[in-house]
């Protein structure tokens, strides 16, 4: 127990240092104030102690006083304020063309699912020195996704996505635990982010996976009948996805919207709260028929549409699966939804 | 009945004299309107969030509110509130039948509110508009809908037992007036439960064009 | 003993009648707080034994002291007792409303039967939550965080809910008696600017228990009806927002902190002034610092939401409020370290632990800081270091404060005086146990350790050995006093009127004073804190 009392979480993550120095210069702030403070009371306590001073000297009060010592500490926290919301930029923008890892949370386990493929639980692995941006939701309440050693935390919400970044720095497994009181087995949602050369990570993501995420999607695209609305060769019944994903999008109330991960998500299994301007609200509710794994990968295909990464849904066959479409509408004169 | 007579009978104890009485029960009547002014606001909050997030569902919600009798309870609700300063007017000048006349008409019309108010829900109800396993609508964003009326119950609900509470209060102060408690030296109960009468009313002016007046259609009863 | 000891047989509140009725309809304010006194005692042993549970469990890295649903329940109800049963009543509930017509040169407070219908309304209140711990708890942390609270718990989370919104009104009904009672029944000549500290610091928190708590209320009864009929106002499931909640939530919940310990910075003040003999140093500043705080503490809420999902704009802006809001606390130990100054001070167990308030709030105010930065709050938030910092204002702060508090005002409210050396003797217990318990815990929170987990990292034990070891050596520091204050009721000596030479209109009174307080209504016609005039009356204050 005693052997290795370590009072500070190892930092493996570029953000890692610098909340570092700032944690210090609070530190030291605080030990300044706190000194400053038990000193001059533990002085005046005893210089002015009754035996050696009798009679008290009444003072009134001085502005001079009360102006320094509300300025400076203002100041002070001016300061720490600036330097706390600079990081907090940097925390919460990912940077460009960071790898992406989806993550579910449910009572009481973590489910990674990483771009090529792999899946899997409570164990985490990722590249050193690579940016890496995990899209994170949760199946039932909400928890939050904490890793010390990298500085990070953000809670993971059930109905959408809330999103967090690092790049490590060190390889090396770390804690990850939940931070979000979630019920019964919260202390035990814990698991391990294993930070590994960038040779090793190669050689195990090339192994087991079926395929990437995105041609997961794809499939799911086609199983679910997506394809048979949403097409790129013509104007379906729905709006055509290709370069969608991050463009606003104009709705039928006049509202405009950025189609992010979570409108995704929630168009699909909740088509009638955003109805894209031009189209008719017939989207069937896939509501509880689709798991957030397979959101996942529908959304992560979406993404890629147009960007190269996806097939286009224009070079698919019928679908594959025969599910209930509704009343068949006559040919819409729709717009196209808004770029 | 002798006016001084009432007032040192009035005098509560640690009051130095009847007017700091007076001015301390209305400021208390003020200060607690205020926290029902919080207590109300957490909801008018939620409503205006989800109304901002899902105009159509909440739009289409609104569409199925009875506006007639919506309209005709704020009619009931603003002439209660006349007859309720009346009723503090006439206790004023020392008219004590009419004074209790006058609350006995605001007691009433307080009573017919709910009465309104009990048909409407009862129509929700049979058309499953009360969310709830019950819960069934036609519309573009049924869950959504589903909140406006989780949020139409909940403010109508909070409100109709705050209108319970002032029926009570109402009663009371008539029962007093009927025994000759009050008179122009002494009103200032009658005064504070104007106060509270006339805040239920305001909350009701709000409610009524959040709820009902949403979109200029109406399923079933319009104008 | 230099003044002489009053007749035992002289008419005050406590023996002006006798019987349980005389007590439990009584409109007199100060049987009042002591009706709060007791009841609020006892939530306080129940939040200890809470406590006691939780550090037990922590002792070992396993979860093998008791099954993890027992222990989730353990720290809900340590919070929620803590809480909303015994913090926010406690100075104002209990030293507010003995003291308050008091200070002013009342008979009572304004509305004394609403005063008694507070107190009753808090008894249900109670009532219903020890029903809802003895009938199985509620383990959905005393934050009631949704969709776990209204979706997915198995315990009594209505009945919990309900009991806190049922206690909020107790709230509303003590903040609303106090605004009117400081703003219409001043004496003759007690002007805003003669006001003892003590009663700004009660007035603003008073507003903020008026404005805050029926949000809160509100709230808890949305999530009652969520659960009860299942209709998604929160719940994602069903069309809701889980944050909506949590906005809500915090709206109350933050400015709570601030009912919290605004009576107790109140308190200090009283006493600092008394023992350095002294005019509190910028009477201004310190009261306008109060609504300042008031004021400020309902624009910060967000400041536990950061990692919530909010807008990187919102959090910008709720941590710029939140670092204006520290400044104020700030001016307060500022001026307090100044009256200090060229004071005359004695070391009686009230001073100890208005002291021990001055160095331990100001760190858990500095601790603050570290969570409205941005940066760093990302990575401490709903860590232990969460847990240390609130901690340490809390108990550090207002508990201290309260204790303090009771000390100072004892020989005003039994007419007995407490055994100084026991009580010294206690002062340093907590002092010295408090500090043992949770400063490890600032360390074990950036170490990343979570909080409300049953079992944790091996590497993370020494350290909550450490804490486990502190609370214990804690808890004796507040078995003490209440052995003592027990016992000086029976065998204690007689206090006099102003034992301690104070300033204030309350010792003036009878100790304990007599129903009415005041046999003819004072005329004021000097400043608060003229400690130079009453040490002139006499050549050396008295001693006890």
């Amino acid at each position: 127990m005693w052997s290795n009392l370590p009072l500070f979480p190892p930092a493996a993550s570029k953000m890692a240092h610098q909340v570092d120095y700032l944690y210090f210069f609070l530190v030291g702030t605080t030990a300044f104030f706190t000194i400053l403070i038990v000193a001059m009371v533990c002085f005046f306590a005893w210089r002015y102690r009754r035996k050696k001073n009798p009679v008290a000297t009444q003072i009134e009060g001085s502005m001079a006083l009360e102006m320094t010592w509300t300025l400076i500490p203002t100041a002070i926290a001016m300061f720490i304020f600036a330097w706390g919301a600079a990081l907090y930029f940097a925390e919460t923008r990912p940077p460009r063309n960071a790898m992406e890892v989806y993550a579910v949370g449910k009572q009481w386990m973590w489910k990674f699912q990483h771009q090529e493929g792999q899946r899997e639980i409570n164990v985490l692995h990722v590249p050193v020195d690579r940016d890496v941006r995990m899209i994170m939701t949760s199946q039932d309440v909400i928890h939050s996704f904490f890793v010390p050693a990298f500085r990070i935390k953000a809670d993971v919400l059930p109905g959408r996505y809330t999103s967090t970044w690092f790049h490590a720095t060190v390889p090396g497994t770390y804690h990850l635990f939940c931070s979000q009181y979630c019920g019964t087995q919260h202390s035990g949602m814990v698991g391990e982010v294993v930070v590994m050369e960038p040779a090793a990570y190669q050689q195990w993501a090339a192994s087991g996976s079926d395929g990437s995420l995105a041609s997961e999607g794809e499939k799911a695209f086609m199983q679910y009948g997506c394809s048979m609305c949403h097409r790129a060769d013509y104007q379906g019944r729905g709006p055509n996805l290709v370069g969608l994903f991050g463009k606003p999008v104009l709705l039928d109330d006049g509202r405009t919207v950025i189609a992010d991960e979570s409108y995704l998500r929630e168009s699909i299994i909740y088509p009638g709260a955003k109805i894209a301007s031009g189209f008719k609200n017939i989207m069937p509710n896939f509501q509880g028929q689709i798991s957030e794994e397979e959101l996942i990968s529908l959304v992560a295909y979406i993404k890629g549409l147009g960007t190269g990464q996806s097939n286009p849904p224009a070079t698919m066959a019928e679908p594959t699966a025969v599910y209930p479409v509704g009343p068949q509408p006559e040919k819409s004169q729709a717009t196209p939804s808004g770029k | 009945m002798h006016a001084s007579q009432t007032a040192a009978h009035e005098l509560r104890h640690h009051f130095a004299d009847m007017d700091q009485q007076r001015d301390t029960a209305s400021f208390g009547m003020w200060i607690f309107l205020v926290t029902e002014i919080m207590f109300f606001g957490g909801l008018f909050l939620s409503y205006m969030l989800y109304r901002f997030l899902y105009p159509t569902a909440f739009l289409e919600g609104s569409r199925h509110m009875n506006i007639r009798l919506g309209a005709l309870n704020t009619a009931v609700l603003i002439c209660s509130s006349l007859t309720m300063v009346l009723a503090v007017r006439c206790v004023k000048i020392n008219q004590r039948k009419l004074t209790v006349i006058f609350l006995l008409i605001t007691m009433l019309l307080g009573l017919a509110f709910m009465g309104v108010k009990a048909i409407e829900y009862h129509e929700h109800w049979v058309a499953r508009e009360v969310p709830g396993p019950a819960f069934q609508f036609e519309g573009t964003d049924p869950r959504h809908t589903q909140i406006f009326f989780s949020l139409y119950f909940a403010m109508t609900g909070l409100h109709a037992l705050h209108m319970i509470i002032g029926c009570g209060l109402v009663l009371f102060l008539m029962i007093n007036a009927w025994r000759g408690a009050y008179n122009s030296e002494y009103y200032n109960p009658v005064e504070i439960g104007g106060l509270y009468w006339h805040f239920v009313d305001i909350v009701w002016i709000w409610l009524f064009p959040l709820l009902y007046l949403i979109s200029h259609q109406h399923v079933g009863g319009g104008f | 003993m230099a003044t002489a000891v009053q007749p035992v047989e002289q008419t005050n509140y406590l023996n002006a009648d006798y019987g349980i009725k005389s007590w439990l309809l009584t409109t007199d304010h100060k049987r009042i707080a002591m009706l709060y006194l007791i009841s609020i005692s006892v939530f306080f042993w129940i939040g200890g034994l809470f406590a006691m549970l939780v550090r037990l469990e922590l002792l070992t890295p396993a979860g093998d002291l008791m099954q993890a649903d027992t222990y989730n329940k353990a720290f809900t109800m340590h919070g929620i007792t803590m809480v909303f049963f015994f913090l926010i009543p406690s100075v104002p509930a209990v030293l507010g409303n003995f003291l308050v017509p008091l200070m002013i040169g009342a008979k009572d407070l304004a509305f004394p039967r609403i005063n008694l219908l507070s107190w009753y309304i808090y008894v249900v209140a109670g009532c219903l939550w020890l029903y809802t711990i003895i009938t199985g708890g509620v383990d959905t942390g005393w934050t009631f965080y949704t969709p776990l609270s209204t979706a997915f718990s198995n315990t009594h989370v209505i009945t919990g809910a309900l009991s806190v919104f049922i206690a909020g009104f107790s709230s509303i009904f003590t903040g609303l008696n106090f605004i009117v009672t400081i703003h219409c029944m001043r004496a003759p000549g007690m002007t805003w600017q003669r006001l003892p500290l003590f009663l700004w610091s009660n007035y603003a928190a008073a507003v903020i228990m008026v404005l805050g708590t029926p949000v809160l209320a509100i709230t808890l009864l949305l999530v009652a009806l969520e659960r009860a009929f299942n209709i998604g106002v929160f719940n994602p499931a069903l069309g809701g927002d889980p944050l909506l909640f949590q906005h809500l939530f915090w709206f109350y919940s933050h400015p709570a902190v601030y009912i919290m310990i605004l009576p107790g910075m109140g308190v200090v003040s009283e006493i600092v002034a008394c023992f350095s003999r002294k005019r509190v140093f910028g009477y201004n500043a310190v009261a306008l610092a109060s609504i300042g705080i008031a004021v400020l503490g309902f624009l910060v809420w967000a400041h536990h939401m950061f990692v919530a999902g909010i807008s990187l704009y919102a959090a910008l802006v709720f941590s710029l409020l939140s670092f204006f809001v520290a400044i104020p606390s700030a001016i307060k130990v500022f001026n307090w370290t100044a009256t200090m100054y060229k004071g005359s001070i004695r070391f009686d167990t009230p001073m100890l632990y208005a002291l021990g308030f001055i160095g331990l709030f100001t760190i858990g105010g500095l601790t603050g800081l570290f969570l409205a930065c941005l940066g760093v709050d990302v990575h401490v938030h709903d860590t232990y270091f969460i847990i240390a910092h609130f901690h340490y204002i809390m108990v550090g702060g207002m508990v201290m404060a309260y204790m303090g508090g009771l000390h100072f005002w004892w020989p005003k409210i039994s007419g007995k005086l407490y055994p100084e050396a026991w009580a010294k003797l206690s002062a340093m217990f907590v002092f010295f146990g408090f500090n043992l318990t949770f400063f490890p815990q600032f360390v074990l929170g950036y170490m990343g350790m979570p909080r409300r987990y049953q079992s944790y990292p091996p590497e993370f034990q020494v350290l909550n050995v450490l804490s486990t070891a502190g609370a214990s050596v804690l808890a004796v520091g507040y078995v003490l006093p209440m052995i003592y204050f027990l016992w000086s009721l029976r065998y204690g000596q007689n206090a006099p009127p102003n034992p301690w030479n104070a300033a204030g209109l309350e010792w003036k009174a009878a100790s304990p004073p007599p129903t009415f307080n005041f046999e003819v209504t004072p005329v004021v016609t000097w400043e608060a804190y003229n400690y130079d005039e009453l040490d002139k009356l006499q050549e050396v204050p008295i001693a006890r």
